[in-house]
């Protein structure tokens, strides 16, 4: 099975998010940036599948050189190469046509990315590049199974989950318990030194959104503190001061 | 500005499709005016013709047995169809596990700018549509600008508020949509879901336990609580990693996004990871033995204390 696994490098979890003081641009002065979480479940399940059932795992990266580092660890987690396009993209429609020509390139039975990268939150990649590949598309996925090639999925719905069987070729955007997170060992941490990270040049530029402005969210006033024997207190504020009872 | 409302039904029509409705009445509004017209497909239990009431000038209903089954292709091809008849400048639809998966197709499909995670009105500037998004997991905000004549937008929880339908009626059209093979490329082999609860992303009220709770025998503090409410109950990530409740439980960062008016946090510590999933709930009560506990950062109301304690007092006082 070839398997194409589209990363983003994002900031860290525990990042405190900052901008410019214009408001312009992400402050990335002392962020560590990392695969993005749901990028990385999707990452261990497509090495799952490769090393159950042969194949190859490809990972991809839209982005600058800066990326280099985080696809250089898809590959000490298992990823047999890589693919950097060279472009820093503005919106995900952008990214989404940059994946959609490397995959009409090289057909690839199954492309897993996160269900969204977790610095724009748009979930939008999966979904448009299975629409430009003519091929199916399913998000959040929590399980998947291959066998020939029948795909089953989990999907997570409102309450619940909903299994659902459709044919590869196939993009799915996945989320937890897909599969544990891969913590690359010394052994992969070299290997993924002379694996091949090919730098291919965008074929795209079109963009259909632009961000005009970064901002915070207001500062939340002082923890209002009550005993804890006067729960009464509580019931009091929740009707008459906040009231949302 | 003309728009197309996509409603999704749960039996009956969802009450985040009816906040959709909202959303585009009061966008109509502050635009100077335009049809609205909606679209569902799949059978539903609800009078379409009521939804009038929220100014809507048609309804068209794609239910003529060719929908055993709405799903992310199915569902994609019927609002690619409605997009065709009514030629809107804008479509919005309200964030679900379905529109998640299905508005990128359509906006591939159609050309039109996608903005997803809406959380307030758009605003014109210049003939520019621009709308305010939660980015960074609640973190941040950013102003987006769409440059195309049709544009999408999912919207959150809360964008719209404030509005009561009345009860004007309306025309219901059947919508009829040809399914191509790879439209019904989706087989579902069924579901799975929790019965009789109050679904957690659309929850107005919301109980959550952690760690605190100690084990998931005493899971009863929290569903007694949230049963007094009529809220629904979630957790963090440890409590579901620790499978003590269910993964659609989880509330943060890589969980579900919760925008409840009140987010009750019993025993959680509140880790950052945590935080980034309750931040657009409009009023967080920590309960926690640890008065250091990072929730109290976040929290509007806290109680320092013993959440065994706490829990069957807080539920007996709200009885």
């Amino acid at each position: 099975m070839k398997i194409l696994v589209c990363i983003t490098h994002v900031p860290d979890t525990t990042t405190k998010i900052s901008f410019t003081p214009d408001g312009k641009e992400f402050n990335a002065a002392g962020v560590t940036f990392i695969i993005g979480p749901y990028d990385d479940f999707a990452l261990a399940r497509a090495i799952e599948l490769k090393e159950a059932q042969g194949g190859s795992v490809t990972a991809l990266n839209v982005g600058l050189a800066e990326t280099e580092p985080t696809l250089r660890k898809a590959l000490a987690i298992g990823a047999d190469d890589a693919i950097r396009i060279n472009v820093n993209p503005t919106d995900a429609w952008q990214v989404a046509q940059e994946i959609a020509a490397v995959c009409k390139a090289e057909q690839y039975d199954l492309i897993l990315m996160g269900r969204e990268s977790i610095d724009h939150n748009g979930g939008q990649v999966h979904g448009m590049v299975g629409e430009l590949l003519g091929i199916p598309s399913v998000a959040p996925v929590m399980r998947l199974d291959v066998v020939g090639g029948l795909a089953t999925v989990s999907k997570e719905i409102e309450g619940g989950k909903e299994v659902i069987e459709v044919n590869l070729p196939l993009v799915a955007g996945c989320q937890e318990p897909i599969a544990e997170w891969k913590i690359p060992n010394m052994r992969g941490i070299m290997g993924a030194r002379t694996k091949p990270l090919k730098v291919v040049e965008p074929t795209v530029t079109a963009t259909s959104t632009t961000v005009q402005q970064f901002s915070l969210p207001p500062a939340k006033g002082a923890c209002k503190m009550i005993a804890a024997d006067n729960v009464a207190e509580l019931v009091d504020l929740l009707r008459n001061e906040a009231k949302v009872l | 500005m003309n728009i197309l409302v996509f409603l999704e039904s749960d039996g009956s029509v969802k009450k985040s499709s009816l906040e959709a409705l909202a959303y585009a009445h009061k966008t109509a509004e502050a635009l100077g005016g335009g049809a609205i017209t909606a679209v569902i497909a799949g059978p539903t239990t609800t009078d379409l013709g009521s939804l009038g009431g929220y100014g809507v000038q048609k309804v068209l209903h794609a239910d003529d047995g060719a929908f055993v089954q709405v799903d992310i292709m199915t569902s994609a091809a019927v609002l690619k169809q409605a997009i065709a008849i009514s030629n809107p400048d804008l479509v919005v639809l309200a964030k679900s596990s379905l529109v998640d998966a299905m508005a990128p197709r359509v906006a591939a499909a159609t050309g039109a700018a996608l903005a997803t995670n809406v959380v307030d009105l758009p605003v014109l500037n210049n003939g520019v549509l621009t709308v305010k998004r939660s980015i960074y997991t609640g973190k941040a905000f950013s102003d987006v600008a769409l440059n195309a004549t049709l544009r999408i937008l999912t919207v959150k929880k809360g964008a719209a508020t404030g509005f009561e339908p009345n009860s004007a009626t309306t025309i219901v059209e059947s919508l009829s949509v040809s399914l191509s093979g790879s439209d019904k490329a989706l087989t579902s082999k069924g579901t799975e879901k929790a019965t009789g609860e109050i679904l957690l992303p659309e929850a107005d009220l919301v109980v959550s336990g952690g760690r605190g709770l100690k084990g998931p025998e005493n899971w009863g503090l929290i569903t007694d609580l949230a049963k007094t409410l009529g809220a629904a109950t979630a957790c963090s990530k440890p409590v579901s990693d620790l499978d003590w409740r269910p993964h659609h439980e989880h509330v943060g960062q890589t969980g579900i996004k919760v925008s409840p008016s009140l987010y009750i946090a019993a025993g959680i510590s509140g880790a950052i990871q945590h935080v980034a999933g309750i931040s657009s709930s409009k009023c967080i009560v920590a309960i926690n033995s640890d008065p250091e506990a990072p929730i109290f950062k976040v929290a509007d109301y806290g109680i320092v204390g013993d959440v065994f304690k706490i829990l069957p007092a807080l539920n007996q006082a709200l009885k």
